[in-house]
Parts: C-alpha cells; sequence; structure tokens
C-alpha cells in the first residue's frame, strides 16, 4: 500500500496532467490513477492512518473500516468508467476537474473528522462546477452559478453545525450525532442539502442536465451518494429520514413523468432512488443500513449507464428532447447503446438478475421487517414509477415512438466512439454481475447479510408488479410522449430572486429617482447662476432699500464684475484695529 | 408485430399470477402479502395512479413554456 491518503492519488494526478504534453500519455495516467488507487484500497486493513495535530484538535485523514471502505470501492470503479468514457475529451481541464472531484469525495469518505471532512466536501463542490461550466452554453453557465451558489449555501450551514458542534462537545471527531443538539440539526441540513432530498434537491435537476456529456457522468455518482455515506455514519434511525426518503421517491417519479429533457427526467431518477437510500438510513436497522449502502453501490453503477446511454443520444445527434427524438427510429442506428442502457434500465427498474433487484428488495424488505406498512407501499409505487420512466417510457420515446410532426430522420446518428460503448460495456457487465451474483457486494456491507433476495415468492412478487406496469404503459401510451415544456421546481424563488430584484429596481425605485431629480433640477439650475453672480441678493436687498426697481433676471445675467463689490484697504485696516481691540478687552475681562 | 406483442403480454400476465399462487409468501409481514396476485393489481393500479395525477398536477400547475426563465 502506498502511504498516502487516497485522495491524494487523485489530487496529485489532476495536478500531474497539465505537466504532461504528450495526448496518449494524458490518456494513459486519467486511466492509471483510478487502477493505483483500487489497487491501494485492496491493500488497505481497516485502522485509523493519517492523524495529525491541528490546533487543539486530531485531524483524521484515513478511518478505514466496512462502511467507508463499500463507498470508496463504488467511487474508485466509478471513475473508472467515467474516465474510460471521457478518454475522447482533448480539453484536459475536465479531467482535472474530474480527478478533483473524485479524489475529494474520497477525502469525505475516509475523514474521521469534521473539519478534514468540511474542506474535502466543499472543494467537491467547487470542481464539480466546472464539469457543467465546460458545456460553455449560455444555460450550462447560468445554471452552474446556481449550482455552486446553492452548495456554498450548504457548505455555509454545514460550518455553522460544525462550529456549535466544536464549542459545545468539544471535539471535532466525526460519528454518530445526537440529533436532539442544534448542532446536528445545521449539520444534517448541510447534509441534506448534498443528498438533494426535497425541499433542498432541485440544483440538481437544474444543473446535471446542463453538464458536459461526459462531465454528467461524474456528476451523478460522487455528489449525492458521498452525502448518503455522511448520512449513513452520522444519523442512522432518524425518523425524520424514513418519511423524507419515502417522499423523494416519490416526488421524483412525479417530476419524471412530466419531463422532456432526457437527462433531467434521469436527474429526477436520482432524487427518487436517494429516497430509498435516505429511507433505509432513517430505518437505522443492521438490515437496511446494510441496504441503503448496497443500493448507493448498485446506483452508481446502473445510474451511470443510464446517463452515458443518455449521454451518446446526445452526443451523436445533438438533441436532448424528448420532442425532438421520439419517431425517429432510432434503433435501427444505435442498437448497441439501446441494449446497454436497457441493461442499466432494468437494473434500476429492480428487474430479477440485475443489481437494483438486490439492493431495493433488502431496503423494502427492511421496511417490512420493522413493520412499517406505509412505507413499504410508498417505496413499492416508486419502484413502479422507475419501471415505467426509465425502463419503458424514455426508451420509448428516445429509440422508438411514433413520430408526430414532421418526417425528419437523423442522418448522423450511429453508434458513438468505441471507448463511450466500452464504458457502458464494463458498468453494465458489472451491473449483470453483483445481479447475478450477490454474494460480491453483500460480503462488503458494514454488517454481516442474512437476506435473499432470489426467494422465490419474491421474484415472483416482483414480475407481477413489472409486467402489468408494463400492461398500464400500454394502455397510456399515447399520453406519455414528450410535452415541450419546463416544470416548477423549488428552484423557482431563487431564479425569480434575481428577476424581482431587477424589476425593484427598474421600477419603483427609477421612479423614486426620476421624481427626486424631476424635483431638484430646476433649483440645481438657480443655484448654479447664484453660484455666478453670489452678491444678488445683497444687491437686491441694497436696491429696494434705495427705493430702485431692478428684477433679479436682470442682475443675475449681468457679468459679474469683482470690482464692483470691492471695500477699500482702510475699511479692512479699520475693521482688523477694532477686532483687536474688543478681543483685548475681552482678554482683560478675562483675567 | 405488434399482435404478437401483445399475446407475449397476456401470456406473461396470466403466468405471473399462476405462479402467485403456486408460491405464496412464507414470511408475509402484512395482510396483503397473503394475497397472491396483490403485487399484479398494485402494479396496475399504481401506474394508472402516478400517470393519471402527475399529468393532472402538471396540467394544472407545474408545466409551463420551455421560455418560461428566458
Amino acid at each position: 500500500m502506498i502511504n498516502i491518503p487516497p485522495a491524494f492519488i487523485y489530487i496529485i494526478g489532476a495536478l500531474l496532467i497539465p505537466l504532461i504534453r504528450v495526448r496518449i500519455l494524458k490518456q494513459a495516467l486519467v486511466l492509471l490513477i483510478p487502477a493505483i488507487a483500487f489497487w491501494n484500497l485492496i491493500n488497505m486493513p481497516h485502522g485509523t492512518y493519517w492523524t495529525y495535530q491541528f490546533l487543539d484538535y486530531e485531524l483524521i485523514l484515513g478511518r478505514v473500516d466496512k462502511l467507508s471502505m463499500v463507498f470508496a470501492y463504488v467511487f474508485v470503479i466509478m471513475s473508472f468508467i467515467g474516465m474510460v468514457y471521457a478518454i475522447h475529451i482533448k480539453e484536459y481541464g475536465q479531467h482535472v476537474a474530474a480527478l478533483l472531484y473524485v479524489g475529494c469525495t474520497l477525502g469525505v469518505v475516509f475523514a474521521g473528522d469534521m473539519f478534514t471532512l468540511f474542506v474535502f466536501w466543499e472543494i467537491m463542490a467547487i470542481s464539480s462546477v466546472f464539469l457543467v461550466f465546460y458545456r460553455k452554453t449560455k444555460r450550462s453557465l447560468e445554471a452552474g452559478f446556481r449550482y455552486i451558489l446553492v452548495h456554498l449555501f450548504g457548505g455555509c450551514v454545514l460550518l455553522c453545525g460544525i462550529v456549535i458542534h466544536a464549542v459545545t462537545t468539544g471535539s471535532l471527531a466525526f460519528e454518530l450525532f445526537d440529533f436532539g443538539t442544534l448542532a446536528a440539526k445545521f449539520i444534517l441540513v448541510g447534509f441534506l442539502l448534498n443528498a438533494a432530498v426535497p425541499p433542498l434537491h432541485a440544483w440538481l435537476a437544474d444543473a446535471y442536465p446542463e453538464a458536459t456529456i461526459t462531465g454528467a457522468v461524474f456528476m451523478t455518482a460522487f455528489t449525492t451518494k458521498s452525502a448518503v455515506y455522511v448520512l449513513l455514519r452520522g444519523f442512522p434511525g432518524v425518523e425524520l429520514l424514513v418519511w423524507m426518503g419515502a417522499i423523494m421517491a416519490l416526488y421524483g417519479v412525479v417530476y419524471a413523468v412530466l419531463e422532456n429533457d432526457i437527462r433531467r427526467l434521469l436527474a429526477y431518477h436520482i432524487v427518487s432512488q436517494v429516497g430509498y437510500m435516505i429511507c433505509g438510513i432513517g430505518l437505522g436497522s443492521e438490515m437496511a443500513i446494510n441496504g441503503a449502502a448496497a443500493h448507493a453501490f448498485c446506483h452508481i453503477l446502473y445510474k451511470s449507464v443510464l446517463f452515458m446511454g443518455m449521454g451518446a443520444v446526445i452526443y451523436v445527434t445533438g438533441r436532448s428532447k424528448m420532442t425532438d427524438l421520439q419517431g425517429r427510429s432510432l434503433y435501427k442506428k444505435m442498437p448497441i447503446t439501446l441494449a446497454l442502457y436497457m441493461v442499466g434500465a432494468f437494473s434500476i427498474s429492480a428487474v430479477p438478475l440485475f443489481n437494483g433487484f438486490v439492493s431495493k428488495t433488502m431496503i423494502v424488505a427492511a421496511a417490512g421487517a420493522l413493520h412499517r406498512p406505509s412505507i413499504e407501499l410508498m417505496l413499492h409505487l416508486a419502484s413502479i414509477g422507475t419501471f415505467l420512466h426509465t425502463g419503458l417510457k424514455l426508451p420509448w420515446g428516445v429509440w422508438f415512438g411514433t413520430n408526430k410532426g414532421t418526417e425528419d430522420v437523423i442522418e448522423e446518428a450511429k453508434e458513438p466512439p468505441f471507448n463511450m460503448l466500452l464504458a457502458m460495456g464494463i458498468a453494465a457487465g458489472l451491473c449483470t454481475l453483483t445481479g447475478v451474483y450477490p454474494k460480491i457486494l453483500y460480503d462488503i456491507l458494514p454488517y454481516p447479510v442474512d437476506f435473499h433476495p432470489y426467494a422465490i415468492s419474491t421474484v415472483v412478487a416482483m414480475m407481477q408488479m413489472l409486467v402489468l406496469t408494463l400492461a398500464a404503459f400500454w394502455i397510456y401510451i399515447d399520453k406519455l410522449g414528450g410535452e415541450a415544456t419546463v416544470s416548477l421546481d423549488t428552484d423557482w424563488p431563487y431564479r425569480m430572486f434575481g428577476r424581482a430584484t431587477l424589476w425593484f429596481c427598474n421600477r419603483p425605485l427609477n421612479a423614486l429617482r426620476s421624481m427626486g431629480q424631476d424635483l431638484l433640477s430646476k433649483d440645481v439650475v438657480s443655484v448654479g447662476k447664484i453660484s455666478k453672480h453670489p452678491y444678488v441678493f445683497l444687491e437686491m436687498l441694497w436696491n429696494s432699500i434705495q427705493g430702485k426697481r431692478v428684477s433679479y433676471q436682470e442682475l443675475i445675467n449681468k457679468p459679474y464684475n469683482e470690482n464692483a463689490y470691492r471695500f477699500p484697504i482702510g475699511f479692512s485696516a479699520c475693521a482688523a484695529i477694532i477686532f483687536l481691540f474688543l478681543y483685548g478687552l475681552i482678554y482683560m475681562g478675562v483675567r | 408485430m405488434v399482435k404478437k406483442l401483445k399475446i407475449i403480454l397476456y401470456v406473461s400476465i396470466a403466468a405471473t399470477c399462476i405462479l402467485g399462487f403456486l408460491f405464496p409468501n412464507q414470511h408475509p409481514h402484512f395482510w396483503w402479502q397473503k394475497i397472491p396476485v396483490f403485487d399484479a393489481v398494485f402494479g396496475f393500479v399504481g401506474c394508472v395512479v402516478i400517470i393519471l395525477v402527475s399529468k393532472w398536477i402538471g396540467h394544472a400547475w407545474l408545466m409551463k413554456k420551455e421560455d418560461y426563465y428566458d
């Protein structure tokens, strides 16, 4: 094992990339880094490493136990898949951003104290935003700024919690929090924002679909799942999370029905799927914790397949809306992409033999074992919605569908470059492998697993549900095509806030300004005139004493002649002597 | 083609429901888990409810023209 924290393997790698001038060496390096990190993980025994003394606190950069290892494994595997998918990119800045992002996520996973966690947490947000900016469209720029502002806000809330926690308990250790304390509530809000729990989720559906094709693949994996990890570590068994998770699972489903943008639809299904994990964390039993960790592992793999598939469609067609894709018979031109996408779609829908089945059923079974009927049914319902959208509606709308508009054929459509297909193939292969042989996943989970997903009644029940969902989809197939709309979400307040500020400045504030200007502008002219001729009032007074009638206009328009108002020198001398005399009198009197 | 797919669908609905009767849930936690075709009914009704309710909320409130934020 290399004696540096896994995070720094990526961070050092990211810093080396700009120094290498040969493209092929750069490509080799970005693939080599995950490979080194993976080899390092395999050889890293459990324990606590890299502890440093900082002020009165202890910073821990390497807390290695079963929980952190599950996440570290999948993050490293995912970074390799993402890099294969992105290897053709010539803009190496994207690789630098992605590697920093992955490195900091690993930093979060292995952080044993809140200070280390916070530092990596913030760099994670800042490095990931570049994956949005690199799309270089106006929309992505705007979405990126909203993304970073929301995350910086979340970071501030987290920092508040950490400071209160450090002051009240005197410790920075990142352990189980006491949910009753104020500090824990702040920290929880910071974590929930990154986990995209409604109403703090809008950044996800806003930014991910605007990211670069390859960048979005990274983003889907790391931010929300690292938040799931910290919640697993800090807040297992918090009742609030059970309900938040179940509602969240359905929330994403509702929005997915309405969505027209293909990657935004998938983004809403991240919200839905993370809902299962949040629910599992809230349930807090050993089985639920295992389920949440396993589902995070599987989710990262299948979601990457889905995003890579849709990314490939956007890459070859340049279109990202279902209304621009449906009915163009795309399946004839990209059958391999379709097949690989369907592996991901079957995985997320929990079709038996694919990995979603072995993890999702675990969380649902945990809800059953704890006797939570409403939670169990809500999760089942969300599962139906997942199959409906990612398994049926999206592939139907993108690759098949009926063409309602003009007869336009996408001539340029073809299979994406080999590296993209390879990355999808690796991820799809892993989805199937963990689905068929779940033991490799169950063995690395935090607690010993006593759960058999392939009980025949479970499989039959799942198949019943899926087949009948398909039947209902068939009935409503005409209703489910894309509609050219956008959906309001909880980003509405802050998107509208800017507009409201602009309106406030333009209308009421501007009216006040012009009113003031109207009032004062005339006076400014006369003040200007008077300052050219300061004696005009005295002159008028003098004239009226004398009984002369000279108009103000006449006086003010007369050029100012300073000699006309000059006193003889004797006057000044006289005045000086008088004042000196008065001064002398007062001085003497005081004494 | 469509007809063939329909037949496959009907056959699989029938098959999964029959299998539901043959292999009942051995450890039911709730009463509905004892009903052999509960998941089939739930799948169908749930899917219809999701489509109709979401579309209704969308059309009544959430869905706006694409240039809404521009």
